[in-house]
């Protein structure tokens, strides 16, 4: 009863934050809109038993993408608001209606797809996924899943060298 | 599965509706992290880890596309002096 609490008070700051990084006109406070967000996700994570998942993104998502918006906002200094002059042939409200044709969809799926009963997580036996979050993951992350591990390795390692080139004034 | 949804729909409007392209990245994030909310929530419901193992490759790609596309706002931004998609029409045929 109380984790169904949590997880709606949860839902709606997660989607109410979001609602305001997508509206707002300042671009730092949608930045740090966005920055309530992440956390509010990664309570979430914690309701649902992903400490570890929870951890990550505050580091990750919280402490490094959010800084390196801040920055580009800043470096970006906006001397006139890009929504300030609107284009002719840009028609908002239909990108809104498709947006809620396709929530409709998706919500249609999930209410009529007989997707069965799910299973209850608190009755089942090995509950361990939340006593030794850590541990399990870190065990399929080096074994089962050590080949994509190493892949977004070098990922990062090509995403990495090509944001300083793309940042340098001239090579 | 329903907030999951609703995230991503709002991150695909944000992507749709507005015209500066920092904010455009950040609704993308916002869907990257309704696909995470789905993969964990997933990894509960079935007490399976390997959801939370993808959700973690999901945010290191994250970080990696974020990094790129800021790189490329900034180049575009020194050469052009607007973050207005409307106006990056460099690559039109």
């Amino acid at each position: 009863m109380g984790n169904a609490i949590a997880f709606y008070v949860i839902s709606a700051l997660i989607l109410g934050f979001a609602m305001l990084v997508v509206t707002t006109k300042n671009t730092v406070h949608a930045v740090l809109f966005l920055v309530l967000n992440f956390l509010a996700v990664a309570a979430l994570y914690v309701l649902l038993t992903a400490q570890f998942l929870a951890a990550i993104q505050v580091l990750v998502y919280a402490g490094g993408i959010v800084v390196l918006y801040l920055f580009v906002v800043m470096l970006v200094n906006l001397k006139r608001p890009p929504e300030d002059h609107s284009a002719p042939q840009r028609r908002p409200w239909l990108g809104f209606a498709l947006a809620g044709v396709v929530l409709a969809q998706l919500g249609a799926i999930l209410v009529w797809g007989g997707a069965g009963d799910p299973v209850d997580p608190h009755t089942m036996q090995n509950s361990d996924l939340a006593l030794n979050n850590v541990e399990r993951i870190g065990m399929l992350l080096y074994t089962d899943y050590f080949i994509p591990f190493e892949v977004a390795s070098m990922l990062l390692l090509v995403a990495m060298v090509g944001a300083i080139i793309l940042a340098k004034r001239e090579l | 599965m329903l907030l999951s949804a609703a995230l991503f729909m709002i991150g695909v409007a944000g992507v749709l509706l507005r015209r500066n392209i920092i904010v455009i990245f950040m609704s993308i994030e916002l869907i990257l992290n309704a696909v995470n909310i789905n993969l964990v929530a997933f990894s509960y419901q079935l007490q399976n880890g390997v959801g939370q193992v993808f959700a973690i490759f999901v945010i290191a790609v994250a970080a990696a596309e974020a990094a790129v596309g800021l790189g490329i706002i900034l180049a575009f931004y020194r050469n052009k002096e607007t973050i207005n998609i409307d106006e990056m029409n460099l690559m039109r045929w």
